[in-house]
């Protein structure tokens, strides 16, 4: 357990006391069992930054254990910034092995990527989440917003859809497109862009999703159906990278980063940092697979 | 290593660390004392109690000289601390009649029992740069001391006591409106569950204890100057040492040390119903640790405006007033806009793009107007 003693702190294994990481395992496996939805919980401080991960970091730390081992990526990249911060502390903290390498990883978290390689049976794949309530934008008040979740009371969302499509000609919805879990939850996805979307769908890996500022946890179990939001005629796509390659492999199926040179030139480059070292280390990591990536030319 | 944006992330954040600890030294001025921050900077170190809601006279000193006297991050860096504490107790309700009385006014009576009295206040002194501090040496400290103390009938001090609150004396005309047995009496711990709305007032209290003062008075500012309807007035703010106790495994009262705080009650007038229903006045209630009068007043303020909803002015609305003052979470969240966003811009910058060729209008060229060019 904890112990205090003045000015020398032994922290618990994984800094969260055990009675609070049972509580959010508790919660967690409430979001387990109702897949899309919200499940309010503690959110203790932490010693990062509220909207810096801590509700990644709260599931991670309370679903760790000694045998794990724990990758942590930031807008796709295994080396930013606040991923090798975050990596560090875990690590501090636990004690576990860390890696680069998502084939290896036992337990990955993320802000705003899912990994282009496939994700296994094996996996816990951990979302750092800004705002868990897809119907923020069209409705400010949480009390109302739990109420529409509750009745499954979703028109004012497709009516802004539907707005969207009438004002620009398509839905304008970017990172973070809102998604249909198990035929009932609306859910944010958290921020990942919508190339990766798809990729939740009946996916073999847990998905657990952390809002620490909102204090709030929901889950995607594996094998579970989710749909991006679309119409009849009006379908989802995902961003279009037609006529770009990255610059470094020349692969085009992948989510690709613009850059910009010291000479002003454009060059994309695929985002994925781990998946862009194993193609130009002449690997062929297994890729995931779904409608709109397979209609997509190599 | 694939492409990184943010290049040599470890080594970056590692020697931006020693950076800042190079920032708090480079000097090499005599470093400060623990035991100086925690007695000549009195009112940081409570509002960063009050913030880092742990009362720890000590570590929220340590705190402000870890973060270079950043009131936000020491108190961020206490709140991570108190996280990681483990609860064994909850206190008994503290008593506030019972407080050891350090200062006590109220603005609604001109007399109120035992008297107003000022205590220390910084209200009636005149805000002029005291240069001569520049100078203050022990010598100085020793015989301000010595003068003061001086000063102190030792054969005539009065007798400790208690003073009967204000709201008593409301309570006993009849002027206050009974507790509705429907007011819920609830109580959450804040810190152990996360809030859903509506609040019960517990919760709302305890929000608001923990809140930044600077946000609970824009706030409560606002619905003063009109932005809202509340304008109350002080019935009574006392400042003081109070008792702490919890009952230990037999049930028995155990003292288990004293805290500093400050409190205050707000006198509004309720909102009449009907002509016939007879009108009362409300209480607001603030408190919190140390001595902070804007950050209890304003409490104050703000849940008496909370129990009104009125969508049209931001004070009284549970969930704007709740979730924007809490300021260690309001500042982490505004600061995250530095961490990178590429991804997620880029995936808008699709949506824009396409718009803008679906347009009929492209873009016309900025073209520069002819001042600039004589320029």
């Amino acid at each position: 357990m904890v112990e205090n003693i003045k000015y020398a702190n032994k922290y618990n294994f994984a800094f969260i006391d055990e009675a609070t990481k049972k509580e959010i395992r508790r919660k967690l496996l409430k979001a387990v069992a109702i897949p899309g939805y919200q499940v309010p919980y503690s959110s203790p401080e932490m010693p990062i930054a509220r909207g810096w991960g801590t509700g990644g970091l709260h599931v991670t730390l309370a679903v760790i254990g000694r045998k794990d081992i724990f990758k942590i990526i930031d807008q796709g990249s295994d080396a930013s910034v606040n991923a090798c911060n975050l990596r560090e502390f875990v690590h501090q903290m636990t004690n576990v092995q860390t890696t680069y390498d998502t084939a290896e990883a036992t337990l990955i978290q993320t802000r705003h990527r899912i990994t282009e390689e496939e994700l296994t049976e094996d996996q816990i794949f951990v979302y750092q989440v800004p705002q868990p309530e897809p119907l923020r934008s069209v409705e400010r008040y949480e009390n109302r917003t739990r109420q529409m979740h509750g009745e499954a009371d979703y028109a004012k969302m497709w009516v802004s859809l539907y707005e969207s499509f009438v004002r620009d000609g398509d839905i304008m919805l970017g990172a973070g497109y809102p998604v249909k879990v198990n035929k009932r939850y609306i859910m944010a996805p958290s921020p990942i862009p919508k190339w990766d979307v798809p990729n939740l769908n009946q996916s073999k890996a847990l998905h657990l999703f952390g809002a620490g500022r909102e204090k709030r946890l929901y889950a995607v179990p594996p094998y579970t159906t989710v749909e991006p939001l679309e119409f009849e005629d009006i379908k989802f796509h995902t961003e279009n990278f037609a006529g770009t390659e990255c610059y470094k492999t020349g692969y085009k199926k992948a989510f690709l980063d613009e850059l910009y040179f010291d000479d002003g030139s454009k060059h994309f480059i695929i985002n994925d940092s781990n998946f862009l070292d194993k193609l130009e280390g002449k690997a062929s990591p297994k890729q995931h697979e779904n409608k709109y990536i397979n209609q997509l030319e190599s | 290593m694939g492409y990184v944006a943010v290049k040599g992330g470890t080594d970056a954040i590692h020697n931006s660390q020693q950076l800042v600890e190079f920032y708090r030294l480079k000097d090499a001025t005599t470093p400060l004392d623990i035991k100086q921050i925690r007695s000549q900077m009195r009112m940081a170190v409570d509002k960063v109690m009050g913030e880092g809601g742990v009362y720890a006279p000590e570590y929220a000193a340590i705190a402000l000289k870890q973060a270079e006297g950043e009131v936000f991050e020491a108190a961020f860096i206490l709140r991570a601390f108190r996280a990681t504490l483990q609860r064994k107790y909850y206190s008994e309700t503290i008593n506030t009649r019972e407080m050891f009385v350090k200062r006590k006014i109220s603005a609604s009576f001109r007399e109120i029992p035992g008297g107003q009295i000022l205590g220390p206040t910084r209200d009636y002194t005149q805000r002029i740069l005291d240069t001569t501090k520049a100078f203050e040496d022990q010598e100085a400290i020793q015989k301000f001391l010595t003068e003061f103390t001086k000063g102190i009938k030792t054969d005539n001090l009065a007798e400790i006591t208690t003073f009967a609150k204000v709201i008593d004396l409301l309570k006993n005309e009849g002027l206050l409106k009974p507790i509705d047995p429907s007011e819920d009496r609830i109580l959450k711990d804040i810190t152990r569950e996360a809030i859903k709305f509506p609040a019960p007032r517990s919760a709302r209290l305890q929000m608001l204890a923990r809140a930044e003062t600077g946000g609970l008075m824009a706030l409560g500012y606002a619905s003063m100057r009109g932005f809202g309807s509340v304008h109350p007035t002080v019935g009574e703010l006392r400042y003081g040492t109070v008792q702490v106790k919890v009952k230990d495994a037999t049930g028995r009262s155990r003292y288990i040390g004293k805290i500093e705080v400050t409190e205050a009650e707000t006198i509004s007038t309720g909102k009449r119903v009907k002509k016939k229903v007879p009108p009362y006045y409300t209480i607001g209630y603030g408190l919190c640790f140390g001595q902070n009068d804007t950050k209890v007043i304003c409490m104050g303020i703000l849940d008496t405006a909370m129990r009104t909803p009125d969508v049209n002015s931001p004070a009284n609305d549970q969930e704007f007033v709740l979730y924007h003052t809490e300021g260690i979470e309001s500042m982490g969240f505004v600061n995250h806009l530095k961490l990178p966003h590429y991804v997620t811009f880029q995936s808008g910058l699709k949506n824009t793009r396409a718009a803008i060729e679906r347009s009929a209008e492209k873009p016309t060229e900025q073209v520069q107007s002819p001042q600039l060019q004589t320029v």
